[in-house]
């Protein structure tokens, strides 16, 4: 392989792996986010705690326990996720899954309630009313979204301890970045840094226009 | 509600189809290839000859991804005793030796040998240049002790290379958990390039692995000298060891031992000694097979059998016989 290839497979593995993780942290964290963000039930506020604490939980600390759990040794250690692609997938949707469910939760709450009201004067039935609140909360849930994604790629220690760093199955550009700066090969290093912040920047920059759109969409 | 749904559904379908497309995108990686998962040490892989074996190794076997984590030897052997690896390459005799009397290591073979050297900044204030490695490692810390300076820089994590410098400061009569009080006595619990950066921005000694130490200083990373160098006090010895299928029945004890014996042929010992000569001048890691083969050069097998072999009624091997495991033709 020479270093070309190698840079956009790494550049590729990164993008598959950590967008499959904010993918996978959107289609689970959204409903719930949605759910804490506009019913009203016994214990929601200490559910919002929960979550919001979770949002600082260190990477190196995931990495180790779940290290533990996918172990051969450990309780999933027949699924055989351990220095796969899938156990990082696995890792960073729990890593920023709290992202995705608390900058939910929050924008929602966040909106007016004089816009639930207006709508409810309005002759909407609840759900319609529910409906309205989303609407004006597409930026938030965008930016819960960009944060998932954003937050998965630029980790390093679930990658490093699932992935392991094995050259073309788990290797990512974090990885990559820590291993050719333990090698000495410091410009690499830094090649990789700029590739992984224009991504990080082109991704936000995409869902902003796809903010514009969506907001325009819902509006008719 | 038909908006809702709209979005709803198109979530959905977009959610599929990325899964799906990242799902076969995997699979066609791995697809009909065996994984070969080797824990290492880092001063193999941080030089970049494992690259070079893990290419050629797959050009000859197509059909085996050989997957090399990176760490140190400490936790290669933690990963191979919990059954995430199928076998290690490290450079800790005592604690191989430990691996395999509890049960999880057999068919050991020793594959390359090197030498440690202390580094320090070319002022040397202590004045151990050309000493033997004990009588420096006394300097220091007698040194240490008179000025109020640090001065030594330990990895502290458990590597080979640690574990190396902890009997040097025990032969040189100090105990090492005592010596990281001391205020002269820096623990940076790195790997080695990043303690060899430590070393030379605060003109600190530290111990090194030499393949490290070279590549850092030919790139112009370190201006460090080496001040002790070789000599039987200082070598190194790398040794191959597949996890026992046995006690560990997850591993692919075939494929690990098909590894370790073309790791030991001549085709592959001519490319460990030749990796680095064009680029450094020197290699980084020298051949070992041979010499335990034909028991020739005496003088350096002697110094690999005393250093890192294994006894068994009172006779000494690379690997004893009761840890072996089918017959593969690795010992004579």
């Amino acid at each position: 392989m020479t270093v070309e290839s190698d840079l956009l497979q790494i550049t590729l593995q990164s993008l598959f792996i950590s967008g499959s993780a904010a993918l996978f942290a959107s289609v689970i964290g959204l409903p719930v986010g949605l759910v804490l963000g506009l019913k009203r039930f016994r214990g929601r506020h200490a559910i919002i705690g929960v979550f919001n604490s979770l949002l600082g939980i260190p990477t190196v600390a995931l990495g180790l326990l779940l290290y533990l759990v996918f172990s051969n040794a450990g309780p999933l250690g027949f699924l055989h996720m351990l220095y796969t692609p899938i156990g990082i997938i696995v890792g960073q949707t729990i890593l920023v899954l709290p992202i995705m469910i608390s900058v939910t939760t929050e924008t929602l709450l966040g909106v007016d309630e004089s816009i639930r009201n207006l709508a409810l004067t309005m002759g909407a039935d609840e759900q319609a009313a529910a409906f309205s609140v989303v609407r004006e909360s597409v930026g938030g849930l965008l930016l819960a979204i960009s944060a998932s994604f954003s937050r998965a790629i630029a980790e390093l220690g679930v990658a490093l301890m699932i992935g392991g760093n094995i050259r073309g199955i788990t290797r990512v550009l974090t990885t990559s970045i820590a291993l050719e700066t333990t090698r000495g090969e410091i410009a690499l290093g830094l090649g990789l840094t700029v590739i992984l912040i224009v991504l990080i920047l082109i991704v936000n920059a995409g869902l902003n226009i796809l903010k514009r759109r969506v907001q325009w969409w819902l509006w008719e | 509600m038909r908006r809702e749904s709209r979005i709803i559904a198109t979530i959905a379908v977009i959610a599929v189809i990325l899964s799906g497309a990242a799902f076969y995108l995997y699979l066609s990686q791995v697809e009909g290839k065996e994984t070969l998962t080797i824990s290492t040490t880092t001063s193999l892989y941080d030089t970049g000859l494992l690259d070079l074996i893990k290419d050629t190794y797959e050009q000859r076997n197509p059909n085996v991804i050989l997957a090399f984590i990176s760490a140190g030897t400490g936790i290669a052997i933690t990963h191979a005793k919990n059954g995430d690896a199928d076998m290690i390459l490290v450079h800790s005799p005592s604690q191989e030796l430990a691996f395999m009397q509890e049960g999880y290591g057999v068919n050991r073979k020793i594959f390359a040998y090197n030498y440690f050297a202390i580094v320090g900044a070319s002022a040397d204030v202590v004045g151990i240049n050309q000493t033997d490695p004990i009588e420096a490692l006394q300097a220091i810390y007698t040194y240490g002790h008179a000025h109020n300076t640090s001065l030594w820089v330990s990895r502290d994590d458990l590597s080979g290379t640690n574990s190396k410098e902890i009997a040097l400061w025990t032969a040189a009569g100090y105990n090492y958990t005592e010596l990281k009080d001391e205020f002269w006595f820096i623990s940076s619990g790195l790997g080695m390039g990043s303690t060899l950066n430590i070393a030379d921005e605060q003109s600190l000694y530290t111990l090194s692995d030499i393949g490290t130490y070279l590549k850092y200083k030919a790139d112009g990373l370190i201006t460090l000298e080496q001040l002790v160098a070789e000599g039987q006090d200082l070598l190194n010895v790398y040794s191959g060891i597949a996890v026992n299928s046995i006690t560990v029945t997850s591993i692919k004890f075939a494929l690990a031992m098909d590894f370790i014996k073309w790791l030991v042929n001549d085709t592959a010992q001519a490319l460990i000694a030749a990796y680095g000569v064009a680029d450094y001048g020197q290699g980084l890691f020298l051949p070992a097979v041979n010499i335990i083969k034909d028991q020739a050069p005496a003088q350096i097998f002697e110094w690999i059998r005393d250093y890192s072999f294994f006894d068994e009624g009172g006779q000494l091997y690379e690997c004893p016989p009761a840890w072996r495991s089918g017959d593969f033709g690795l010992y004579i």
